[in-house]
Parts: C-alpha cells; sequence; structure tokens
C-alpha cells in the first residue's frame, strides 16, 4: 500500500456513509463525497485504464474536468461509456469498468502493442495497409478503435429536462473569482446565476489555503453562497457550462446524479463572468505517463477534500510557485515529501521538512504498472511511489476561445490570457491570469461594470498570498526517451517531431497529423505543451504558432440532452384529422401522408390490400365517404384578390363566375408546377385556394410572400382556414341520392349545382358549403363545415348511407380511383422538373396576356425542348400484374442503356379488372400505342403507352 | 531520405527512430508567375493541381491557400464517399469520383482509408419506398450498384436501429449502395498535396487572395498576401468563399453560403457498421475507425459564413439520432463544428469558366464536395488545361441557370445531396 | 440560438424565421424578359460576407422584413417592415 485514506480529515466526505462498488470486477471502499476517482486512490488502485493507440497503464492525473486517464463504463440501468472518474461520484452499487482494456486496466491484453510503438508513430496508418487494400486491415484495426463500450440493452431513463433561463450575469465559476463576482453583481441588483462544475463550491479555495475578509477561505465561501441564497439567485452545483453561442447563449450542463437524466439549460444573461479557473499542466520527461504521477494541485485536493494521501514517497517536481504548499501539506501529514525545482532562484522558501533541489528537472521516471522512481537531469535518481508534477497554469479560457475572444500571449505567466475583450463576456481570476486572491478580487470587481455600480464591498485577501513565478519547461527538441503530451491518444514528443518533419507545422495540421488533443479530454492538459514544442522546432513562437479553434463543448455533454422532450412522436409531431377518434372507432388503419395522419383503409379484411381493393371497386358501384379534411382551404380575400389570384395561379381565374371553381396548377418561378387544386370563388372578392394537403402551409407561404410583396396590405388578405374546417367527400353514383337526405337546405339539382360550382347550406345549425368537384371521377359533393361539428355529419353521413351499401374509403382506395382517372398527385405523379406542359396544359402559357408566377420559366431553351418527360398512362399485357412504382422505362442507345422515363403510379383496378400506371415519359405524349420496355431490379417487362385517363375518358360519370 | 509510403519503408523507419521522412510537401516561396494557379488548398483545389500536373503535364502550377491546406469543408465534413445519384449527368460525375478514390491510395501512394461498408438511404413510407425503388432502378440502369433493401436487410446491416413500430419513422426499407462508405478525409487532402508536391507544384499556405489582375477583360493573375502571382489560366476551387471571389473579380454566383454542422460522440467500440441516412429524421451517422460517432444533419436555417456550430440545429440532429438508434442516448457528445458551404438551387456543383475569362469555377458542391474530389480536381484540370469542357463537365456549366437545364437530384430523387 | 428582431413581435428566437433572399431583387416581368436577367432574378445572389441586407419573414405573425445583419458575427444592425414604417 502506498496512497491510503488518512484516519480524519476531508472535507467532502461523510465517514458515516461508507459505500461500496465495483471496478473491474474488485471491490472499493469508500465514504459518501468521494468521486470513482477519490476512492480508487484511497483503495491504491493505480492502473485504472489503458491509453487509446499503445495500451499503455493509465492512471488518475487529476481531480477534475481536465482528467484524460480515468475514464471508466459505468453499468446498469444508466449505463454511461466513457465516464471521468474524477468528477462522477462514487455510489453504492455502482459497476465500474475500465475502458480499452480486456479483461481488465491491469492485465489488458492488448498492452503488447507498447513495444511496437516505434514501428507505429503519429499517423503511421497512412504509410501503410495499401497493399494489397486497406479493406484487408479494416476490421482488426477497427476492432482495436474505441475506449467505452456502448451497453446494447440501455433503455432510456426518460427524457431529459431542457430549461432556458435569462438573468443579468451568468457567473461561470464558484471559485474565489465567480463568488467574489456574483456578490458584487447582487450588490448591483442584478439578478445572478452561478454555476460551478463541483459537487460543493469554493474552487481552489476548497483545498488551497486563504484567508478571507478574516475569515477562513471555508467560512467566507459558505456566507458568500448563503447571502446569494437568500438573495434569490440561482446556483447550480454540478454544472458545467459548455458552450457559448450565438448573441451569447450558454449552454449548461446539469448533473443529477440520481437516476434523473442530466439538465440542458440554455442561459440567456446580458453579461457572462467566466471564472472557470486554470487546469495544471504536466512537466515533459520519460515516461512522463506512468500511473503514479499525477497532477499536484490535484494531489492537494485529494488530501484536503478526501483525507486521500497519494503516496508515502513522494517527489515533487514543477517549475513554479504553487506546487510548494503542495509539497509542504503531504509532509504535513508524514509523507515523505521532495520537492524540485527546475529554477535556480526566484523560488519560495521550501515548506518544512521538504528537502528542495533547485535548477533540475526531471529526466525520466521508471515503473512498469506504477511509478517507482525518477532520475533528475543530473542522474540523481530517487526513489518514489507517487511523483507529482506542475507545468504551470493553463488558464481555463475555452468559453472566451468559443465566444470568438482572441488570446493574448503572456510570457510572465507562460500562458495564453484572454486578450481585447468580447461584447457581454468578462473573463476574471485564474482564468484572467490572476495568482493571488487580491488580485483575483481587484479583478472581478469590473465585471459586470456595463450593467451598473455595486454597493457591496470587495472581498479582501487577509491571509497569505500565492505567488504566480514560474520558469517555462516546454517539451522540447531532442529529448531522450519516450515524452508523453497527449496521455489519452498516446502523443509524445517524438510525435510532434515527426509531424515537424514531415510539413504539419500548422497548428491545426499538428492536431489532426498527430491527434494531439482530439481525446475526450479535448487536449486540457496537452494542448499548450504541444503547440509549445512545435514553437521550439520550427523556430516560433508560442502566439506564432497559435491555438486551434475553441469548439464546443468544453466537457462531453449527453446527447438526450440535446434531444430533450422531442422523442418519438414529438420529435416531429403529425397532423391529425378532427374526426380521428371516429375514424378509429371504424377500424381504420392510419399512415403518415405529407405530415398527416390519415386512414389508409378501414382494414375490414386481415389483408389491406384486399381491403383497399374493396373500397375502391364499391366507391364506383353506389356511394363512397370519404375524409377530405386536410385539404388546404385558403380563403384570398380584398379588393385585389382576382388579381391576386391570376398572378398565383398558372391558369387565368378572374374570370371564374361566383359561385363557380376551376381547377389550376401553381408553378414556382423557375416554371415547375408546384401544386394543383381547385379554386373556388365565392364572390367577386372572396376566392378559396383548396390545395394539395402536404403543401398547405408551404402554399400559405407563397400567398403571404407574393402578397406583401407585390399586392401590398390593403389589396387583399389571406386566412388559411384548412384547420378550422372539416371537407367530408361524398362521392359515386348515388351521391345525390344520399345527399339529399341530409336536408342541407340548398338545391342539388344540377342546374343549380352543376359540376364545378358551389352551394351554400346549412347542418344542424351550421353553414355548409358544399362543393361539386371530383376526384374520383364520380359525381362528388365536397362539404365542408366546421371542424368541431363535423363529427355529427359525418354519424349522419354513415347512417342514411347504409341505405346505399355506402361504403367509407380510405386513402389508398382514393388513390387508385384517381389513378383510374388519370388524375395526378403533384409530388408522385411529377418530379421537381415538371411543367405544366409535359402534364397537357399548354395553353395558358401561350394564350395568357397578363403576368403569372413562373411564367418566364416557361420560355427557357430546357422548356421548349422537344425531349421531355411527360405524362401518360401505361399499360401491361393482358394477364400481367401491375407495373411497379419506381420501374423505369429503358433504351438502349449508342450501346448504353437509358431511362426513359418511370412509373409515378400503378394499381390493380378492381373495377376495371387489370392494372393501370400513370407515368412520365420521354416524349410520352406523342407516343400513345407504342410498347416499351420496363426494368425494375433487374427485370424486364413490356409497357404500352396510353393516354393517362383508363377509366370513362368521356367523363360521363361525372354527371350521372 | 524516405520517400515512398510502405509497411517496409515504415519498419526500417521504425528502427531509425522515425527520423528519414521528408516533408509530405514543400512550402516554397511564391514564384511570380505559374502556367496554372489554381486557388484553394482543399481538397478539389490540391486534386486539380495533382491532376494538372499527372494527367495533362502542366506542373508549373501554385496552389494559393488562405490558411492551411485542408482546413475548409475538406477537414470538416462527415466523410462520406457514394455515388447513389438518380440522374445520368450526376451519375457520370460521381462515379468518376468514386472510381478514382477506389484506387486513390496506391495511385497517391497514401492511404485514404476508404472503407466501403456501404451505405443505407432509409424510407419511411411506402412513397417513400416508391421513390426508392426509382432511384435504385435509376442506379442500375446508369451502372451504378444499388439495391433496394427490405426492412430485413437494414436489420442485417444495422441491427441496433430503432425498429420499433411505434417509431416515428417506421423502416420500410432503404437504398444501399454497398460500394459507399467513408474516406479519411484529411487524408485525401495531405495525399494529394505530397502526391502533386512531388510532380512540381508549388504549395503556398497563408498566401490570401486580396485580388484578380485582370488586364484586356481576361484574368491574369491575382494579387496576394505574398505578392502578385500571374498565370493564364486560374482555377478556383474555394468552397464556402466561392462569391466572395467572385464579388472581387466582378461577377456573382448563384450561391448563398450556409454553415452545415456536424459533430461527434466520444469514442466507443464498434457498434455500427455501415453509413445510415434517414431523410425523416434528418441526420446520416456512421461510426469512425477511432469509434466516434460521426453525426451529421441538415443546414443551418440562416445564412451565414460564421464557422460555428450552434444549438437549435444540433439539438434537431440530435433528437433525429436518437430517433434512429435510442441506444446512442448514453453517448456524450465530444465536439460540434460547422463548415460553410455553397448552396446552388439545384444543389448540383457548378464547374466551367467564370463570366471572367480565363478564371474556372469549381463550387458549388453544397454539402457533398468530399465525395467529388477526384472528379472536381479532374474536371477542373482539364479545364485549365484544354480551356474547354468535357462531356462530363460540361451539364454542369454556369450556363444551366439561363438554359434551365438544371440538375436538381432531389427533384428527381429525393435524396439530399 | 440568435435573436432576431420581428418589427412587429420583437427580439424572437432564429427558428421562428425563414430566409427569404437578398433584399432589393426586383422581379422582372413579362414573357419577354432578357433570358440573362430573368436568371438573374431568379438564381444569383451577392452572398456577402459580412454587412447583408436581406428579407425574412418571422413565420409566427406572416410579416415580411428587412433585416440588416453581419453574416460573419451575427450582429444583427436593424430591422423594419417592408413598408419601413414598423422598426424593430
Amino acid at each position: 500500500m502506498t496512497a491510503s485514506r488518512l484516519a480524519t480529515g476531508g472535507s467532502a466526505i461523510d465517514r458515516s456513509r461508507p459505500i461500496r462498488f465495483s471496478f473491474d470486477g474488485a471491490t472499493v471502499h469508500g465514504f459518501a463525497g468521494d468521486t470513482i476517482a477519490s476512492a480508487l486512490l484511497a483503495g491504491d488502485v493505480a492502473v485504472v485504464g489503458r491509453s487509446f493507440k499503445y495500451h499503455r497503464p493509465r492512471g488518475i492525473w487529476g481531480a477534475g474536468v481536465e482528467e484524460p486517464n480515468a475514464l471508466v463504463d459505468i453499468g446498469g440501468p444508466r449505463a454511461t461509456p466513457n465516464t471521468r472518474a474524477t468528477t462522477e461520484p462514487a455510489r453504492d452499487g455502482l459497476v465500474a469498468k475500465s475502458v480499452n482494456a480486456t479483461p481488465n486496466a491491469l492485465t489488458d491484453r492488448n498492452a503488447f502493442l507498447d513495444r511496437f510503438a516505434r514501428f507505429i508513430p503519429a499517423a503511421f496508418y497512412y504509410k501503410t495497409f495499401m497493399w494489397p487494400d486497406w479493406h484487408r486491415f479494416e476490421p482488426r484495426i477497427r476492432a482495436m478503435a474505441g475506449l467505452g463500450t456502448v451497453d446494447a440493452d440501455w433503455t432510456s431513463p426518460g427524457t431529459a429536462d431542457q430549461i432556458n433561463h435569462h438573468c443579468d450575469v451568468l457567473v461561470v465559476g464558484a471559485g474565489p473569482a465567480g463568488l467574489a463576482a456574483a456578490r458584487l453583481a447582487s450588490g448591483a441588483g442584478l439578478t445572478v446565476t452561478l454555476v460551478d462544475d463541483q459537487q460543493s463550491p469554493g474552487g481552489s479555495l476548497g483545498h488551497r489555503a486563504g484567508e478571507i475578509d478574516g475569515k477562513p477561505a471555508a467560512v467566507w465561501v459558505k456566507e458568500t453562497i448563503d447571502e446569494l441564497a437568500v438573495g434569490g439567485h440561482l446556483i447550480l452545483p454540478s454544472t458545467t457550462a459548455f458552450g457559448i453561442y450565438d448573441h451569447n447563449l450558454a449552454g449548461l450542463n446539469q448533473r443529477h446524479f440520481n437516476g434523473r437524466p442530466d439538465t440542458l439549460w440554455r442561459v440567456r444573461p446580458r453579461q457572462i463572468v467566466l471564472a472557470a479557473g486554470a487546469i495544471e499542466r504536466p512537466l515533459p520527461f520519460a515516461n512522463n505517463d506512468l500511473p503514479g504521477i499525477l497532477s499536484a494541485d490535484a494531489a492537494l485536493a485529494y488530501l484536503r477534500r478526501h483525507a486521500v494521501l497519494v503516496g508515502r514517497r513522494i517527489v515533487v517536481a514543477t517549475n513554479n510557485d504553487s506546487a510548494y504548499e503542495v509539497a509542504g501539506a503531504l509532509a504535513e501529514v508524514g509523507a515523505e515529501v521532495r520537492l524540485v525545482d527546475i529554477r535556480r532562484d526566484g523560488m519560495p522558501a521550501a515548506p518544512a521538512n521538504v528537502p528542495l533541489v533547485k535548477g533540475r528537472s526531471l529526466a525520466s521516471a521508471s515503473g512498469k504498472l506504477r511509478v517507482d522512481g525518477v532520475t533528475l537531469d543530473d542522474g540523481t535518481r530517487f526513489d518514489a511511489d507517487c511523483v507529482l508534477v506542475s507545468g504551470g497554469w493553463t488558464p481555463t479560457i475555452h468559453l472566451f476561445g468559443q465566444a470568438r475572444g482572441k488570446l493574448a500571449w503572456s510570457e510572465a505567466r507562460a500562458a495564453f490570457l484572454p486578450g481585447d475583450p468580447v461584447d457581454g463576456i468578462a473573463v476574471v481570476g485564474a482564468a484572467a491570469g490572476a495568482v493571488s486572491l487580491s488580485d483575483v478580487f481587484t479583478g472581478a470587481g469590473p465585471a459586470f461594470a456595463p450593467l451598473g455600480q455595486t454597493k457591496a464591498p470587495l472581498p479582501r485577501s487577509t491571509g497569505p498570498e500565492a505567488t504566480g513565478g514560474i520558469l517555462p519547461a516546454w517539451p522540447i527538441l531532442g529529448s531522450k526517451g519516450r515524452i508523453w503530451i497527449d496521455y489519452q491518444n498516446d502523443v509524445t514528443v517524438k510525435d510532434v517531431e515527426l509531424a515537424a518533419r514531415e510539413n504539419f507545422v500548422s497548428v491545426e495540421h499538428l492536431k489532426r497529423y498527430t491527434t494531439l488533443g482530439m481525446a475526450t479530454d479535448q487536449g486540457k492538459t496537452s494542448n499548450l505543451p504541444g503547440l509549445a514544442l512545435m514553437a521550439g522546432i520550427t523556430g516560433r513562437t508560442v502566439p506564432e504558432v497559435g491555438t486551434t479553434t475553441y469548439r464546443p463543448p468544453f466537457t462531453p455533454v449527453p446527447l438526450a440532452s440535446f434531444a430533450g422532450a422531442r422523442v418519438g412522436e414529438l420529435m416531429a409531431p403529425v397532423r391529425r384529422l378532427p374526426l380521428e377518434n371516429v375514424h378509429r372507432s371504424s377500424g381504420a388503419v392510419f399512415q403518415e401522408y405529407g405530415g398527416w395522419l390519415r386512414p389508409a383503409h378501414y382494414g375490414g379484411y386481415a389483408d389491406a390490400e384486399r381491403s383497399i381493393a374493396d373500397e375502391a371497386r364499391r366507391a364506383r358501384q353506389s356511394v363512397a365517404l370519404f375524409d377530405g379534411s386536410t385539404l388546404g382551404k385558403i380563403e384570398v380575400i380584398g379588393p385585389q384578390a382576382a388579381a391576386f389570384v391570376d398572378f398565383l395561379y398558372y391558369n387565368t381565374m378572374s374570370t371564374l363566375k361566383p359561385g363557380r371553381c376551376r381547377y389550376g396548377f401553381m408553378l414556382s418561378e423557375n416554371g415547375v408546377v408546384f401544386d394543383d387544386g381547385v379554386l373556388v370563388r365565392l364572390d367577386e372578392h372572396r376566392f378559396v385556394v383548396s390545395c394539395s394537403s402536404s403543401h398547405v402551409s408551404a402554399v400559405h407561404a407563397r400567398l403571404e410572400e407574393w402578397r406583401q410583396d407585390r399586392f401590398g396590405r390593403g389589396a387583399v388578405y389571406i386566412h388559411n382556414a384548412t384547420a378550422e374546417m372539416a371537407t367530408l367527400t361524398v362521392s359515386g353514383p348515388n351521391s345525390r341520392k344520399l345527399l339529399e337526405t341530409l336536408g342541407l337546405g340548398l338545391s342539388l339539382d344540377d342546374a343549380d349545382l352543376p359540376h364545378m360550382a358551389i352551394g351554400h347550406g346549412s347542418y344542424a345549425g351550421d353553414e355548409v358549403r358544399v362543393a361539386r368537384v371530383s376526384f374520383t371521377g364520380d359525381r362528388s359533393y365536397e362539404i365542408s363545415i366546421r371542424a368541431d361539428r363535423a363529427e355529427p355529419l359525418w354519424a349522419q353521413l354513415r347512417q342514411a348511407g347504409q341505405a346505399f351499401d355506402a361504403v367509407v374509403i380510405g386513402l389508398e382506395a382514393l388513390m387508385i380511383l384517381r389513378a383510374e382517372k388519370g388524375f395526378i398527385v403533384i409530388g408522385k405523379d411529377t418530379d421537381g422538373t415538371t411543367l405544366p406542359r409535359d402534364l397537357g396544359v399548354d395553353g395558358p402559357r401561350v394564350k395568357r396576356q397578363t403576368e403569372f408566377v413562373g411564367r418566364r420559366s416557361l420560355f427557357t431553351e430546357e422548356a421548349s425542348c422537344d425531349n421531355r418527360m411527360q405524362l401518360v398512362g401505361l399499360a401491361v399485357p393482358q394477364g400481367e400484374a401491375p407495373l411497379p412504382t419506381g420501374a423505369h422505362g429503358i433504351k438502349r442507345i449508342d450501346g448504353r442503356l437509358r431511362s426513359q422515363g418511370f412509373v409515378t403510379s400503378s394499381y390493380q383496378s378492381p373495377t376495371l379488372g387489370r392494372p393501370v400506371a400513370l407515368g412520365l415519359i420521354e416524349r410520352g405524349a406523342t407516343r400513345h400505342g407504342e410498347t416499351i420496355d420496363t426494368q425494375h431490379l433487374g427485370k424486364i417487362s413490356k409497357a404500352t403507352i396510353t393516354a393517362p385517363c383508363a377509366f370513362d375518358p368521356a367523363g360521363d360519370r361525372l354527371h350521372a | 531520405m524516405t520517400r515512398r509510403y510502405s509497411a517496409l519503408s515504415l519498419f526500417k523507419e521504425g528502427l531509425a527512430g522515425q527520423t528519414g521522412w521528408q516533408p509530405a510537401w514543400r512550402s516554397p516561396e511564391p514564384k511570380p508567375s505559374y502556367d496554372a494557379i489554381v486557388i484553394g488548398g482543399g481538397g478539389h483545389g490540391l486534386a486539380t493541381a495533382y491532376y494538372l500536373a499527372k494527367n495533362h503535364n502542366i506542373a508549373r502550377v501554385a496552389v494559393l491557400e488562405k490558411g492551411w491546406i485542408g482546413g475548409g469543408n475538406t477537414g470538416r465534413n462527415t466523410t462520406v464517399v457514394r455515388s447513389n445519384y438518380y440522374y445520368p449527368e450526376s451519375v457520370e460525375l460521381y462515379g468518376l469520383a468514386h472510381r478514382l478514390y477506389e484506387g486513390l491510395a496506391k495511385d497517391l501512394n497514401y492511404n485514404v482509408m476508404l472503407s466501403q461498408r456501404g451505405m443505407v438511404n432509409l424510407c419511411h413510407s411506402t412513397a417513400e419506398m416508391e421513390i426508392g425503388a426509382r432511384t435504385v432502378n435509376a442506379m442500375q440502369i446508369n451502372g451504378i450498384d444499388a439495391e433496394l433493401f427490405s426492412p430485413d436487410d437494414v436489420r442485417r446491416v444495422a441491427p441496433i436501429y430503432n425498429f420499433s413500430p411505434d417509431a416515428r419513422f417506421p423502416v420500410f426499407g432503404g437504398i444501399w449502395q454497398g460500394r459507399a462508405g467513408t474516406a479519411r478525409h484529411d487524408a485525401v487532402a495531405w495525399g494529394y498535396a505530397r502526391a502533386a508536391s512531388r510532380l512540381g507544384v508549388d504549395i503556398i499556405q497563408n498566401c490570401e487572395i486580396t485580388d484578380f489582375i485582370i488586364e484586356g477583360g481576361r484574368c491574369r493573375g491575382v494579387q496576394t498576401s505574398r505578392g502578385a502571382i500571374r498565370a493564364e489560366r486560374i482555377g478556383m476551387a474555394v468552397a464556402g468563399h466561392s462569391s466572395v471571389l467572385a464579388a472581387k473579380a466582378g461577377f456573382r454566383l448563384p450561391i448563398n453560403s450556409y454553415a452545415l454542422q456536424a459533430c461527434v460522440s466520444e469514442p466507443v467500440k464498434p457498434i455500427l457498421d455501415t453509413v445510415v441516412l434517414s431523410p425523416g429524421c434528418g441526420v446520416y451517422v456512421s461510426q469512425s475507425d477511432k469509434g466516434e460517432i460521426v453525426i451529421g444533419g441538415g443546414l443551418d436555417r440562416v445564412p451565414s459564413y460564421a464557422q460555428r456550430g450552434n444549438l437549435p440545429t444540433l439539438e434537431t440532429v440530435i433528437a433525429g439520432l436518437l430517433e434512429m438508434f435510442p441506444i446512442f442516448g448514453q453517448l456524450k457528445l465530444m465536439r460540434q463544428w460547422a463548415g460553410i458551404v455553397d448552396v446552388v438551387p439545384d444543389s448540383s456543383p457548378i464547374i466551367g469558366e467564370s463570366p471572367l475569362p480565363g478564371l474556372f469555377l469549381n463550387c458549388g458542391w453544397g454539402t457533398g464536395g468530399f465525395k467529388a474530389i477526384p472528379a472536381g480536381g479532374t474536371l477542373l484540370a482539364n479545364l485549365l488545361a484544354s480551356g474547354k469542357h468535357n462531356d462530363i463537365s460540361r451539364p454542369f456549366d454556369l450556363d444551366r441557370f439561363a438554359s434551365g437545364r438544371l440538375i436538381d437530384e432531389a427533384a428527381g430523387s429525393g435524396i439530399a445531396h | 440560438m440568435q435573436l432576431f428582431p420581428c418589427p412587429f413581435c420583437g427580439p424572437r428566437d432564429e427558428t421562428e424565421f425563414h430566409y427569404g433572399g437578398d433584399a432589393g431583387n426586383i422581379r422582372p416581368d413579362g414573357a419577354d424578359v432578357p433570358i440573362d436577367r430573368w436568371a438573374n432574378y431568379l438564381y444569383l445572389r451577392s452572398n456577402p460576407k459580412g454587412a447583408a441586407r436581406e428579407i425574412w419573414v418571422h413565420m409566427n405573425c406572416g410579416e415580411f422584413f428587412v433585416m440588416e445583419r453581419d453574416t460573419v458575427t451575427h450582429k444583427v444592425l436593424s430591422s423594419a417592415a417592408l413598408d419601413g414604417e414598423h422598426v424593430a
């Protein structure tokens, strides 16, 4: 045993609540308040995982979000692969497993790969595996990849909450700087939201010495938090600000640890105060990746928060002042500590009982599965069961970078600091390069200055002050041994040298070529040493090399947080019919059509095809009832309404008489048929645009656009009444007789209500509009009524229909009926190139004198060419099955197979007793009678081109 | 010095400490003039230079890159390579690219890791299956491998998909292209750069175009942040920024720039073998050889030149992803980013001479430029070398907007680019 | 998430808006408009990097308006109704 739990102390743990969990199958003991990492350390578990590439043993490095090594898969009902052990609370009964290790971290069978490391340097895979073929090698390499394992039996614990939140000031980080800024902002009467990624506030004050306003730091932290809470400010522990997006929107990831999914907060503050602290860097020396080598600051945090002493014989190596406190604290609790500082002078006094070696750095560490000693650059060797390093501090300015803040290099701090200010963001504390508490507090003063003057006093540091002395210790060219820069992705100094040698000297090339900083920790500890090394190799300064782009998220965020409640139907809600429940009780089988959930058929038979055929056959025999409520009903009202519809439609519509209807196309400006439908003229200045169900919103948007762009507010008013009105269709030879039983109070006489006319009546006191338009080819009546009053009308239609053997039909039967007639469905029987001419409607193009949407595009070279795809009917030889929809007409031209067009709709017609089909075929309108080859999934069959209409071509049934 | 890449050279260099490798490409000072200049050091620009040297023996070529090569959309895309297109013109173009990709590693002596693990475009309704059949038939007629998948076929290639009957977008089947897959995007840029540099092409990074040199109505060179550089033929392949250069050259293009976002999860052990696209969920997804789940979706709503991710689109895309693969609900997002793409009305590229004689365009690839890199390079090289279209590039000329002869795949097949 | 100022409804999330193209792209009428002019209207865009003047529609209220904004920084400079009467 080397690492151990001390008998007393530990501000975070509750010794009265012991817990047990398993790691790689072994039992680990801890206390409530432990993280997985602190409990593992307390149990002296040195090897907690394996690195990505070489499967080197990996131990715990840090105590927070920067952790590159200690990733575990959490099993059980809330499985989460790749969980950082340093930020995950240890829970009783938790099952954790090391990642990228088989069977476990200690005895990983892929550890042999490290022996071949010299042959597989950075980017080796680009240089080999080409012969005979990458596909031969890839499966095995793929199988090696990845870290954690996805649990295939995982089920969602429920949807993640997403909360939108507004406040004056969002303070990121509840360390000394953040707490001071929050308190000052509160004193200015501003609303504050304070977030911190730790479970308890305080940041570095939780383990570093300090006295504020004459009180111990812990007391000041508690008082400040209490004061903020009493002031009604929002304090979110265990919450990480992971991104700053457009217009200063901050994304927060709040963790709960009680089985609940994390919460996503979208916070829109007036001012963001970044007080995210700084992250300690490693030092470069050979084998600096061995388990047992930790961040010095992390060791102090484990000691003071969790009462974990990370070793007995400890070497603390540093290039800066911050490690002195660590060395002193460890010596105080009885560890044998030796301090090695690369500086010869200018450092603080060595702590009591800590021998200090000046002007020396570590050359290498030794050990196999954990460190057992170090050798200095003068050859001195010290045995050690733990090595703590501090290579200086990297301010946590990721969010500032995400917000496009420019960074400024500070030689004094050996770090990038925030440069020119960004609107709405202030950076304070260690993130801004402050070291002493006095500097931290002074810097926090102006953090929200744009928003107000504070009445709260600035906190004062009344204890010993930290100092920030540092002598940079970057990895350098030609160092001996294997020196790790990126622990997780196994990027060493030699890899960076190789990248430089091969001209990957841009910092982005360096990142991509070596994968430096691309691991799950996103290079929090490795980026700066890596680019400093590249600077040294290429004779540039660090700022000349620059940093890679800071990209969200700062720490990984559950995918489920982004999805939130948009799961299942809520991901893309369907539109529903007013009578949906009525149809359901009638046995309707629903399908989604163009965003609407509609009855496909009424499922009279187990076999859908038979039900559909039966509905289509019976519809022709007597009378069919159909819920056509999805049909668009957009009213166009106003003094310019007639001119407006003329402009919007391809066909002239202003000549339509009140009370009459006309079928027409709407085109896009590129001339393509965008929608078709019937326009109703109610009176001189009032029209109703009927459009395809799936196009209602798009048609409405177009009408609005042209209204506002071309006609003006006073000329036309547009009202989309689609959802307000249900439309019930009665079609078939007996439709009129059925309608007569309803007593709608209007004359159904053909003289009064001929085909393509409308009438007004009432049903149970509600106005109804009856339109004689037909999509079946039979006499049809579309009855529109207030949606909330449609149910009794539908019920009566069904009741009265029994006398006529009426059949309720779904959309599938309707599709057969209209295809028999050669009636098209836009988007099915047309595509994004179909012009009106291709559908046989060329009159308006030639004749119209007034302007309309898409007009000029009907006269382009392409619109005028003679090989266009045109709407046709297609017949198959007697006895053959229907052509598959999607089959192509084919022809061999110059030895090459060419498509001649394709089948757009195809059905077995129960009425005709043979298949009917529509298609778009090259020059089809001129080729009626011609037989062509069609191909579907490699199978060839014959089809004869016909006119589109296969049933009642004279149209007699409209009037029958 | 080790020139050629192979297992043997890697082994030898391993023994020698990897110290003998040469720069992958040279970084010379720009010369005052070249036979041809290619603006843009992304995949298309570098490929153009390579094919100019290789196919046309024109090696006095400079590639001028504003930043670092491969730093635009080449390094930001989701690396899908496919040729499942509908119209014969598209098939010729993307089919050429696909074939060249299949031989690219050997051609460039650089492993671009073309991984042909297949791609399925799902169909979520009977109507989509009909369009799927139409597309598969068109592909087969045009000589491209394609199959119409049943739900069981989909289950075979993507067993972890959400096959629940109450899934928001149930699986009716799909369009399968077995030769589709992914390639390592950075390697494509670097491989072309290395091969082109070997053939004598000068790759000039950190060289921004400030203006065009126009004399006698022709483009005769460029002013750059590193001085004037002249050439009689100049090509531009600057996806996302085509309009910006066009404005400098005095013309407009039928292009809007939009951000296209992508993101990756943390790396996990292999769980998804193929590329899966769901039009209903608006997501395409694959798993990289590193183990990350690579996620792409639709364009952002707002035209933009800001190469950064945002929340609204990300949330929509992730919601779609979890609808497709509910078990990915246990994963975490590791990184999100965005590239700026040229969005053209018909979503097909623009290849041909610009309104400024002597300046040739390779732009407008929308969200699908990566898969076309070898073809884009081949065709622009041909234009720069000969001044003329070949049969493959001709339909993609800028003149199609006036003639009305658009090539709109979405119109024909419903497959978004 | 960007905030766009609808001249009628005030600042709203970008997801409520739809892009409507360049401001000032006037439609030429007539079947005999020169084809280049028609194609320019239909397809050519200035697509500026930086300050842009664009038509947007706020889908919730249905109103089109002109917005000036920066396409790189995403800073919104102004927005006004088509008739210029309402300014946000």
